[in-house]
């Protein structure tokens, strides 16, 4: 077997098992509430029918509007292909390092505030400049978390990455500790969970994510909605990839992708049964809270980086 | 969080049987059942308050709880009517939302469907046809498939109400 069919068939397992894995989060909250929730295929249901739903445009709607959910979509898989999940070393992930990652991500999220802010309601505008702003802070935060690691491994790639870790003996290090807790912090942020942002809420007020999508419909919304399920596999995926990812294999061969398999899947559910618990105990933070909890993250990751030169580099 | 995790587990699943019969299980069987055909298995409502006195919204809000939880029929409630399968209207239409009710309508997607719940929303109920501030009952500015009777009705006639108008899909 060759690196590049599997490359695609991760690619198409991650962007097939993202909606499973919001149902998921939805069936444990739901679970949480004392009742039993709509089960782990209701968002592939939702998604099927969008699909084949009509699609309503607001009467001034522009090019921009209706081009948004394929870049965003598009931008989205690519950034998911590039990170790897079973196998460590796929051809994409070569070509593609952690800063193209956060770019594709940025281009995303760039057009969804476009077309929040194209189609003139209030709602659309408020969620693109509370989205901008959040993001302006968790990027570099996000990069400093990245960098962390990178100090170790002399490389922004994700496969020679997760080779250095890989190959790396387990000892406890100060610096992925912060770089972890940062990282936490900016997946919550950058996937508009609480404490940041209630994917749940109908409360159009304190809203930053579902407000700028308020006016899609039809498959526009659904693309839209899928991509940012994807968007929550996808940073699963970078945390173990980062930060565990014992079990994934080197070279194609079959019994190794089975145990990765079961392994990435695993740890996915976990980070996702985690999230769900955090999502059940935790309250939203006040809106202008939020950039405090941001530098925070980015104030860690910056510890991070200072300790892994005071303790680690040529220790 | 400790204490409250093992109260959780304690309480377990409540999602439980109303009375004595499973009457409300079989209409959420029947319910799933319609939305699995007719709409891929998920139905998107979007509930608009048309000046209701809010009983209304207390009752359909209690279609969520853990008791009734629709949710797990695969009916879910939104934000917005562009998301939306369905309109939930309560109450009678005051005059200031006469507009947004009739730009609610447009915005919703075709195939929609429209249930008016509540006797405000049939016939204006206490409040009157002949009050200044009233427009008319919901039928009088968008059309209506199923009217749901009470005041206000109970979680289990609203889902009869959506399985009606469900049924009524050509």
């Amino acid at each position: 077997m060759s690196s590049l069919p599997l490359q695609i068939a991760q690619a198409l397992l991650l962007v097939l098992l993202a909606p499973v894995a919001a149902g998921f989060v939805a069936s444990v909250k739901a679970r949480l509430q004392n009742r039993h929730g709509p089960g782990l295929l209701q968002p592939w249901r939702n998604l099927a029918k969008l699909f084949a739903k009509q699609v309503v445009l607001a009467e001034n709607a522009s090019w921009i509007f209706r081009f948004a959910p394929y870049v965003v979509f598009t931008a989205t898989v690519m950034a998911a292909s590039c990170v790897p999940a079973l196998l460590v070393d796929t051809p994409l992930s070569l070509t593609a390092d952690v800063i193209a990652l956060v770019s594709l991500l940025a281009l995303a999220r760039f057009f969804l505030a476009l077309a929040g802010m194209d189609i003139g309601t209030a709602f659309g505008g408020m969620g693109a400049s509370r989205e901008m702003t959040f993001s302006a802070l968790a990027e570099p935060a996000l990069l400093m978390s990245v960098f962390v690691l990178s100090l170790g491994a002399h490389s922004t790639n994700l496969t020679t990455m997760i080779q250095h870790t890989l190959n790396t003996p387990i000892m406890l290090q100060p610096s992925l500790a912060f770089a972890l807790a940062a990282m936490l912090m900016i997946a919550l942020a950058e996937n508009g969970r609480i404490p940041v942002d209630n994917p749940t809420t109908h409360l159009e007020l304190t809203m930053v994510h579902e407000a700028m999508i308020l006016e899609y419909s039809g498959r526009h919304l659904a693309l839209m909605e899928w991509a940012s399920m994807i968007k929550l596999t996808l940073f699963a995926t970078l945390i173990i990839d980062l930060f565990m990812p014992w079990g994934m294999v080197a070279g194609p061969d079959a019994a190794g992708l089975l145990l990765a398999l079961v392994a990435w899947v695993l740890k996915i559910f976990g980070l996702l049964l985690a999230l769900s618990l955090a999502e059940t105990y935790l309250a939203k933070l006040r809106l202008f809270e939020v950039p405090e909890f941001l530098s925070m993250a980015f104030v860690i990751a910056f510890l991070g980086l200072l300790s892994h030169y005071m303790l680690e580099v040529n220790a | 969080m400790l204490r409250m995790l093992r109260q959780i587990v304690r309480i377990g699943t409540i999602t439980e049987r109303l009375a004595t019969s499973d009457a409300y299980e079989r209409l959420g069987r029947e319910l799933e059942d319609a939305v699995k055909k007719r709409f891929a298995g998920s139905l998107a409502i979007r509930q608009v308050d048309a000046g209701s006195c809010n009983g209304c919204e207390l009752e359909i809000h209690a279609a969520n709880n853990p008791y009734y939880d629709i949710e797990r029929f695969g009916v879910h409630f939104t934000a917005s009517p562009r998301f939306a399968d369905m309109l939930l209207v309560t109450g009678p239409v005051s005059v200031n939302m006469k507009t947004a009710l009739e730009m609610t309508y447009e915005a919703t997607p075709d195939p929609k469907l429209v249930v008016a719940v509540g006797d405000c929303a049939e016939h204006c109920g206490v409040f009157g046809r002949e009050n200044y501030a009233i427009a008319g009952c919901v039928s009088d500015i968008i059309p209506v498939d199923v009217v749901v009777h009470g005041c206000p009705p109970t979680p289990s006639d609203i889902i009869r109400g959506i399985l009606a108008a469900i049924d009524r899909m050509p």
